[in-house]
């Protein structure tokens, strides 16, 4: 065990050099950078720019660097610590990060529970009565889910919402809670709001989830050592809890690595349509504007918590199943 | 003990006698399913599975009529009825006064309501516009080749068909949807191609030579799926030259889509050749003398190609609406070119929900593929397992 431990955190590190490296030259691939975008701003609204100022700027940014000193004056940063400095906002990349992300965390991880919340007894049910009406019928509702684009369901659930109940379920509290500090009347606030994007998101998810479970429970069911245990009289529930549905979850515990970044990042689309204070259309802004380090330090983040939540996952797996553990890898 | 316990021990022979010659006879069907190859058994499994069957219909009819939509569209794609601007979309009526005329239309008068601007176009219940078929219509250029005018069905002479309503340019919705499958339905095959070839080639690699080809892909994989999707779409596609044409971008999108989609299909090929590298039949093969580029083309590819058709019908439907989602953020498609995803996105006001749903429409064709290919790759994935009976 303690050998895989060590073999498998000696892979995560070449891992997170090529992310850092592939992070960098995604922000650099579009043409120009922040600064080239903030000047043609500046001679848009007339204002005569001065090549002094430029210059200064430029030195500011340390965009008159090359390439590879850019990448590793923010490499080093990172390592020790700090993120970066935003261009657009002027402030550290932590700051502009800071209340985002604990409302991404809060609004993914409802979506992530609601979604399990769902899709478990639905996808038990579905194995259990494969072929039944019941069977078809969730199946169907959970693939419309996911046909339906997430922005459009968004906008017609906003809309809908407003002429049926006459609330505004835009954004993630009610606008007098914005910008301020956290209290009892904000936190309620945030709660009434929550329900709208979790289920807007949720939908989409719950659709695989539904499928891999009910796919993985019917391989299981079908084996032998059901037939013996139903055989020997064990109560049906038992026969299903006890062994079948255990092994119909290896597959989702391997899923942790992915859950972990959509947690903080999951659901841009539907956050700039409802206009959530969460991380997605910060992030979609900050590539836009090319706003180098808060974009490239969050995605960083990102690709971090995958490579951990893998990591992770890993470890459960091998806890779990010894056959990974002797391996040495999860295979898929 | 006694005689009658005897008896147990006794065992049953058959008196009729035994011809060794004998052969069991087959019936012709049954012949004929023994000495079927894997894809016709896969072929018929498919038939049997009733919503894969029909799903594979739907689709061939939509990816067939890609090829006509000049044809098949009432109007041709860029005309404007500017004395149209977002009208609703008409009923087809048979029965005028209770007398059969044919499929027609009442002719529309224009007003506006003055409290919400919003044009108001009241059907006339005396004018009636008939539906003309295979007639002709509007001109186009047959794929950029050939001007014609020839529609399977148009608006009356000096009259109005908007079945699906009309956008803000009093552009028909029907015709621009029918345009914009072109777009949205091959978009997805341009870019699975992209991820099959680049999965098998990788994946295959990496699974039959092992060592440090494997493990280098690996990390390369996980590189690309420890990114969120979306920055990944956003960032390649903001790469895209501005200057480009609608059609470069088109595939340059293409591209973007497929060579983010392949880690998945990579990471297959390469778990189920570890596995089938070491049959006997692959032992037999190298022995032989065969060059690895045999032994993976001939000998291991064919034992999953199904597996892998079916993977790749499911994820098809990935791509189609990552078009949506990228042109809705404005860095996919744009304008000039009709797609669902560039109609949607003129769709994405709330105005649009509320004053003219109608254009919204664009989402209905865009469930029936995404349902229809998840349906068809469930199908294939059932029907591609010689293990169910």
């Amino acid at each position: 065990m303690l050998t895989f431990l060590a073999r498998r955190l000696f892979v995560m590190m070449p891992t997170l050099f090529f992310i850092s490296v592939l992070v960098f030259v995604i922000i650099q691939l579009p043409p120009g950078d922040f600064l080239s975008t903030y000047l043609n701003e500046l001679q848009a609204q007339g204002e005569a720019v001065d090549p002094a100022k430029i210059a200064f700027l430029k030195q500011q940014y340390g965009l008159d660097q090359p390439i590879w000193q850019q990448y590793f004056d923010w490499a080093w940063g990172l390592l020790h610590g700090d993120l970066g400095f935003s261009f657009e906002y002027n402030l550290p990349v932590t700051e502009v990060v800071g209340d985002r992300l604990w409302l991404s965390v809060v609004l993914n991880f409802s979506t992530v529970l609601f979604i399990y919340i769902v899709s478990f007894p639905i996808g038990i049910y579905s194995a259990t009565r494969q072929y039944s009406w019941g069977d078809y019928g969730f199946t169907l509702l959970g693939f419309l889910g996911l046909a339906m684009p997430n922005f459009l369901f968004a906008l017609i659930l906003l809309y809908y919402a407003n002429v049926v109940f006459g609330t505004s379920i835009g954004g993630l509290m009610d606008p007098e809670f914005i910008n301020q500090g956290w209290s009892f009347a904000k936190v309620m606030s945030v709660a009434e709001h929550l329900w709208a994007p979790v289920l807007v998101i949720g939908t989409s998810g719950t659709a695989s989830m539904i499928r891999r479970l009910r796919a993985n429970l019917l391989d299981e069911l079908s084996k032998q050592y059901v037939v013996t245990a139903h055989a020997k009289g064990l109560s049906p529930v038992r026969v299903l809890f006890k062994y079948p549905l255990r092994m119909a979850l290896n597959p989702f515990i391997a899923d942790i690595g992915n859950i972990l970044p959509q947690v903080v990042s999951g659901s841009v689309l539907v956050s700039v349509v409802m206009s959530l204070p969460t991380t997605g259309p910060m992030l979609l802004a900050a590539l836009q504007s090319q706003d180098m380090y808060l974009a490239g330090s969050f995605l960083m983040f990102l690709a971090l918590l995958t490579v951990v939540g893998m990591f992770v996952s890993d470890l459960l797996l091998a806890w779990l199943d010894p056959r990974i553990r002797l391996q040495g890898g999860v295979s898929q | 003990m006694s005689r009658s316990d005897d008896k147990r021990n006794e065992h049953f022979i058959d008196t009729a006698p035994f011809d060794p010659w004998d052969r069991e006879e087959l019936t012709a069907a049954q012949e004929k399913y023994y000495l079927a190859s894997q894809w016709q058994l896969i072929w018929w499994r498919l038939k049997r599975h009733r919503l894969a069957y029909v799903s594979l219909i739907i689709l061939a009819i939509m990816y067939a009529s890609v090829f006509i939509v000049e044809i098949l569209a009432p109007y041709a794609q860029e005309t404007r009825n500017s004395e149209y601007i977002h009208h609703q979309p008409q009923a087809i009526h048979l029965f005028h006064d209770g007398k059969f005329v044919g499929p027609f239309t009442y002719g529309t008068d224009f007003s506006i309501d003055m409290e919400t601007l919003k044009p108001i176009y009241t059907p006339s219940d005396s004018r009636i516009e008939k539906i003309r078929f295979f007639c002709s219509g509007d001109p186009y250029e047959f794929w950029g080749l050939f001007e014609a005018d020839f529609h399977v069905m148009c608006p009356a002479e000096d009259g109005t068909l908007f079945l699906l309503g009309t956008d803000r340019l009093g552009r028909d919705m029907l015709s621009r949807m029918i345009y914009g499958a072109r777009v949205s339905l091959t978009i997805g095959l341009v870019g699975i191609a992209v991820s099959f070839i680049l999965g098998i080639l990788i994946g295959g690699a990496a699974g039959y030579y092992g060592g440090w080809v494997d493990a280098t892909a690996q990390r390369l994989i996980e590189v690309i799926r420890s990114m969120p999707e979306i920055p990944l779409w956003m960032a390649l596609s903001a790469a895209l030259p501005v200057t480009w044409s609608p059609v470069l971008i088109y595939f340059g999108i293409t591209i973007i889509l497929g060579l983010i989609d392949w880690t998945g299909l990579a990471r297959a090929v390469r778990s189920k050749l570890l596995a089938l590298r070491e049959e006997d039949y692959a032992l037999a093969a190298r022995l032989m003398g065969a060059k690895p580029k045999r032994i993976i083309a001939r000998h291991l590819l064919p034992n999953f190609a199904s597996h892998l058709i079916a993977s790749v019908t499911l994820s098809i439907p990935n791509m189609i609406l990552g078009e949506t989602a990228l042109s809705f953020l404005g860095l996919g498609l744009r304008a000039p070119v009709t797609s669902w995803g560039v109609l949607l996105n003129e769709a994405q006001n709330i105005n649009a929900v509320a004053v003219y749903p109608w254009l919204m429409l664009p989402v209905v064709p865009v469930v029936i593929v995404v349902l229809a290919f998840n349906f068809l790759g469930d199908g294939l994935r059932d029907a591609a397992d010689p293990y169910k009976n």
